[in-house]
Order: structure tokens, then C-alpha cells, then sequence
């Protein structure tokens, strides 16, 4: 017998399902749902449509047994489920060298969520894998910047679910009613005004990598509303490759899962339609953001040995603007090795339009199914690595020792070429 | 009262569970992801409390910190033997609460998480020999001392 806490009440199918009635593993998985629930006082659970599950990475043999012990059990997902990154790169396997336990787990790991039924889609940016949630629905995702993503650019709802718990939700189709699926939770408590900063200044990607330092650092876990920035979600991928660069990095340097950017994103039409009362005021300057953006270089140095781009996952609209600016250049420099982390979906599509061709035959390598800073796939003596992604420059210095330089795409291309660091100071006047 | 009676505290089950030990006290969150390592010593440089080692001990701390992998990171601490005998803190983290409550699903190992208000977590000091009783599936949790 479960006993019932006097909070959560549960469906008459819930307390079927947790006493067993859809068998063993949907009771295990509903255990844990519960449990959350009530730790949290959540007084009901709710119904998802779909779960991004982000337990695909090997961190060690608890998460292995959960997975396994699942697939045992007999378990299936219930709701449409995509998959994070892995430990492996399955179409480039010569491309990671991690230990052998890394290897073997991490497939083992990666088979287990196959065998669950969740897709194949090993990527952080689902949702420009075919995963696009609708406005307003209900999802449990995991992994920071889908989660970010997922909530302040298209608007669905999700709270800031982690391992374990993803695939329970999967299994279960059900979350509890908490955090960011509320609707008062998703108002703005903190205000950043950038108005006043030239909007010349947010033509280059890195300056969004710089934005989302900000917005890390000064919302940490609350949601924000950001105002005065330049961007249209229909102008063909620009601003949402922007955004999601930027979420990806805001919820690296601090815990955002849901950001508006009034005027563009779905739910802040007006500041008035999504801020909190009584919400903090800030207004911002370049300084700060220059002084952001310093964060994310770790060296002066102009020597490189390698690009990395693509965290979270390069989209199709990327491969393009990047074939744009290879164009019929000049190769990159011998020593150089460049890198894209994406979709193995996107990998195909961008192969399709001819933009793939154009960056492997410039010397570039693509990297699907995982990603350059989470598992071993650069060189060993790779010191220097220049990005124009946020996320990978906060994380890589910690995770793989060495040193980043931030710069935007055509910064990264013209230094991939010349063998050194190239970077156009005016932009940040 | 009599003069030797125990002090009880009482607080929320976050996880059900029984330990006995000695407190470690943390004046901040620690991250388990990044903050603790595989031996359950914090490997946080920034951290007041660095090189502490939580193995066996009653983990006092305000609330939790960082990243969602956190869950893996003590399931797999639990499974090890390297991780605390229970959690007591001020606010609830269901990150760790997610992590005990996978450990008693796969391991059967059921590490206790309860939440205390302020003036109770106030009387709990580093050192200091606690019984944590979580027994009941949910309402009151005791500490005693």
C-alpha cells in the first residue's frame, strides 16, 4: 500500500499506475514522480506531450543500472521522446578516444534509451531536429539549453527537469505540477534594459554569447524579460540561432530556464504582458556586455590550434550562413583543426543543400551524435581553441584544460585560415 | 524536562530513510556535479568548507547548488559507499532528492533528505552526534541530539 500524502492528490489511473497496473517499470517511474511531488508539495500531476532526455551521457554506472534496470522492467515511453547527446560519436567512431569503460558504458548507456523507445536524435538542439513543441503545451525536458529553449522560444512549458527524472516522466507521461508549468511562475521578476546600447553592437553572434553571460549572472535562476534588443523569430533563423546561443549560455553561467526577449519571443508581445509586479530594474550598458564577453576568452594570445563550433548543436541555417562565408576562400591552415558538433538530422539536411560539402571541403570535420567538450575528441596537445559559442567557451576550460578565445563566425573562419587568431576589435567600439 | 532528556527536532520528509552519525556542517551549497568528488571529498576551490569530506557523515547545508546531474552524482556516491549517511537543509533540492530516491528504487540503499525551518537548522552544529528518523513516508521527520 503507498501511503498518500495530504498534498498531492493523485487520478484514480495515477494511483493505478503507481500501484502497479501498467507493471513494474511505470510503478518505479511513478514512484519517482511522486516522490518529487510531494517533497515539493505539488498538489497534482500533469499529463506531457513529449520528453527530451538528456541521461545519455555517461557519468558513471548509477545512471547505467537506471537505464538498464528500466529496459528490464519492461519499461516504454509513453510520449514522444528525443534523445541528448552521448558519450560517442555513432557515424564518426574514430573521432572520440575515450577510456574503455567510456566507450562501452556510454554505448551501453545509449542503446538502453533505444531500446525504451525514445528517438535516436542524440542532439542538444532537438528542437531544430524536428522537436518543436507547440506554444503552451505541457513537456518535460531536460538538459539547460533545450530547456531554455524550449520554454522561452517556443513557448511550451517545461520546468527544469534533469537525469532520472526525464525518463520517469517518459515512461509515465506524467510531471508534477510545478515551477515554470504555472503560469505566474513564467513572469519576468527582473527587468534588463538595453535600449540605450547601439543595436549595430548585436549584429555579430558573439555578442549574444555575451549577452547570455549577463543574463546568467544577473538573473542566476529567475526569469527575465530583456528589452531593447534587435531580432524577428521569422527572419529565417538568424534571431533563433541568436537566442539559442544565448539561453544555452545564460543557463550555463547562471540557472535560466525561461527568458523573454520582449518583442520577439511568443509570451512578451509587450513588456506589460509578462512582467512580474514589482520586478527589478536594471539598465544595461556596452561596458557590461564587453565586460561579459571578457569571460569567455581565457587567453590573449593570438597562437590557435583549433575551432570548435556547434554548442549547442549547429542548425541548417548555420551551415548555411557558414557556407556563405567560406565561400570559394581559401582552405584553413594545415595545423588547424576545425570542428562542428551537430544533429546527425542536420548533418543530413546541410549535406542535401551543398552547405556541408562546402565546410568539409575548406578541411573542416563534423562531429554528430555528441559533443567537443563533453566527451575526448580534440587532440591531446590542442592548447588554444577559438568558438563563437558561449556555452562551449564557460565549460571547456573547466572540462577539457584548455584555453578559449570568443569570436564571431567569420572571426572564427578567417583565424581557422590564417593559423592564428584574427578578431575585428571595432565591432566592440 | 529532565536534565539529560535529548533534543528533538522536528522537520519535513524530503526522502524517508534512518542514519546516525556525525555532522558535517556546510556554511554554503555545495554542486555535487563539479563540486564533489568520486570520494565524496569537496573538490570545490571556492568552496569555505574545501577538502571536507562528507563519507558516513549527516550533511548539513542551507539548499542545494547547480547543475541537474547532480541526481547521477550522488546516486552514484550512495551506490559507492562514498556518499552521506543523510541530508539536512533548509530548502529542499529535488535535484538530491531525485538522486535518493533512484538509489532506494535501484540499489535499495535509503538515504534520508529532511527540510528544516530556521530556528531548528539553527541548533545543529558541526561534530555534533544526530539521529535523523525518517521513517514515515511523509509529515515529520525527528533529529535528535
Amino acid at each position: 500500500m503507498s501511503t498518500k500524502s495530504e498534498a498531492l492528490v493523485l487520478t484514480a489511473e495515477e494511483q493505478a499506475m503507481l500501484d502497479g497496473a501498467d507493471g513494474p517499470a511505470v510503478a518505479m517511474c511513478m514512484r519517482i514522480i511522486v516522490g518529487v511531488a510531494r517533497a515539493n508539495g505539488a498538489e497534482k500531476l500533469i499529463e506531457i506531450e513529449s520528453v527530451h532526455a538528456d541521461g545519455t551521457l555517461y557519468h558513471g554506472e548509477a545512471g547505467l543500472d537506471f537505464t538498464e534496470k528500466l529496459v528490464a522492467l519492461g519499461g516504454k515511453v509513453k510520449v514522444k521522446t528525443t534523445t541528448n547527446v552521448g558519450s560517442l560519436d555513432l557515424l564518426h567512431p574514430n573521432l572520440v578516444h575515450g577510456d574503455e569503460i567510456l566507450m562501452s558504458h556510454g554505448r551501453r548507456l545509449m542503446d538502453a534509451h533505444i531500446a525504451l523507445g525514445c528517438e535516436p536524435t542524440w542532439s542538444c538542439a532537438p528542437y531544430q531536429a524536428g522537436h518543436r513543441p507547440e506554444f503552451g503545451s505541457h513537456v518535460a525536458w531536460a538538459e539547460s539549453n533545450a530547456i531554455a529553449f524550449v520554454n522561452s522560444v517556443l513557448g511550451a512549458r517545461s520546468d527544469r527537469y534533469g537525469d532520472f527524472l526525464d525518463l520517469s516522466a517518459a515512461v509515465t507521461g506524467r510531471v508534477p505540477f510545478g515551477g515554470l508549468h504555472h503560469d505566474e511562475a513564467r513572469k519576468a521578476v527582473l527587468v534588463l534594459d538595453f535600449s540605450e546600447i547601439d543595436s549595430r553592437f548585436f549584429s555579430e553572434d558573439a555578442a549574444w554569447a555575451a549577452l547570455g553571460v549577463l543574463l546568467g549572472n544577473r538573473a542566476g535562476t529567475r526569469v527575465a524579460a530583456m528589452v531593447g534588443l534587435p531580432g524577428d523569430l521569422a527572419d529565417g533563423g538568424v534571431t533563433e540561432d541568436r537566442l539559442k546561443g544565448m539561453g544555452a549560455t545564460s543557463a550555463s553561467a547562471g540557472g535560466v530556464g525561461l527568458f523573454h526577449v520582449v518583442g520577439i519571443t511568443p509570451e512578451a508581445p509587450t513588456l506589460e504582458a509578462i512582467v512580474a509586479p514589482n520586478a527589478e530594474y536594471l539598465k544595461m550598458t556596452a561596458a557590461d556586455v564587453r565586460e561579459a564577453r571578457d569571460t569567455l576568452s581565457t587567453t590573449s594570445s593570438d597562437k590557435l590550434d583549433a575551432v570548435s563550433l556547434g554548442t549547442p548543436h549547429f542548425s541548417v541555417d548555420e551551415f548555411r550562413a557558414l557556407s556563405e562565408v567560406i565561400g570559394d576562400g581559401p582552405k584553413f591552415a594545415e595545423h588547424i583543426d576545425f570542428y562542428i558538433s551537430t544533429s546527425r538530422d542536420v548533418m543530413a539536411r546541410s549535406k542535401e543543400l551543398g552547405y556541408l560539402d562546402v565546410f568539409l571541403n575548406a578541411g573542416g570535420r563534423v562531429v554528430t551524435d555528441t559533443c567537443t567538450y563533453v566527451t575526448p575528441v580534440l587532440n591531446r596537445n590542442v592548447r588554444n581553441v577559438m568558438t563563437n559559442s558561449g556555452k562551449w567557451a564557460w565549460y571547456a576550460p573547466g572540462n577539457l584544460g584548455i584555453d578559449t578565445v570568443l569570436g564571431s563566425l567569420s572571426e572564427c573562419v578567417a583565424s581557422a585560415r590564417a593559423g592564428k587568431v584574427i578578431r575585428d576589435e571595432s565591432l566592440w567600439a | 524536562m529532565g536534565i539529560n532528556m535529548a533534543t528533538v527536532l522536528s522537520g519535513k520528509v524530503s526522502h524517508p530513510g534512518i542514519a546516525e552519525g556525525e555532522v558535517l556542517l556546510l556554511t554554503e551549497p555545495v554542486s555535487f556535479w563539479g563540486g564533489v568528488d568520486h570520494h565524496g571529498e569537496i573538490i570545490d576551490v571556492h568552496h569555505a568548507q574545501h577538502k571536507a569530506k562528507m563519507t558516513n557523515k549527516i550533511l548539513v547545508m542551507p539548499s542545494g547548488r547547480g547543475s541537474s546531474s547532480a541526481t547521477a552524482v550522488l546516486a552514484e556516491l550512495i551506490r559507492t559507499g562514498d556518499g552521506p549517511l543523510a541530508i539536512v537543509m533548509l530548502q529542499c533540492d529535488t535535484i538530491l532528492v531525485i538522486g535518493a530516491l533512484v538509489s532506494a528504487e535501484i540499489y535499495d540503499i535509503s538515504m534520508p533528505i529532511v527540510e528544516l525551518d530556521q530556528e531548528q537548522y539553527a541548533q545543529l552544529s558541526d561534530g555534533m552526534q544526530v539521529k535523523v528518523d525518517a521513517i514515515s513516508d511523509h509529515e515529520i521527520a525527528t533529529i535528535t541530539f
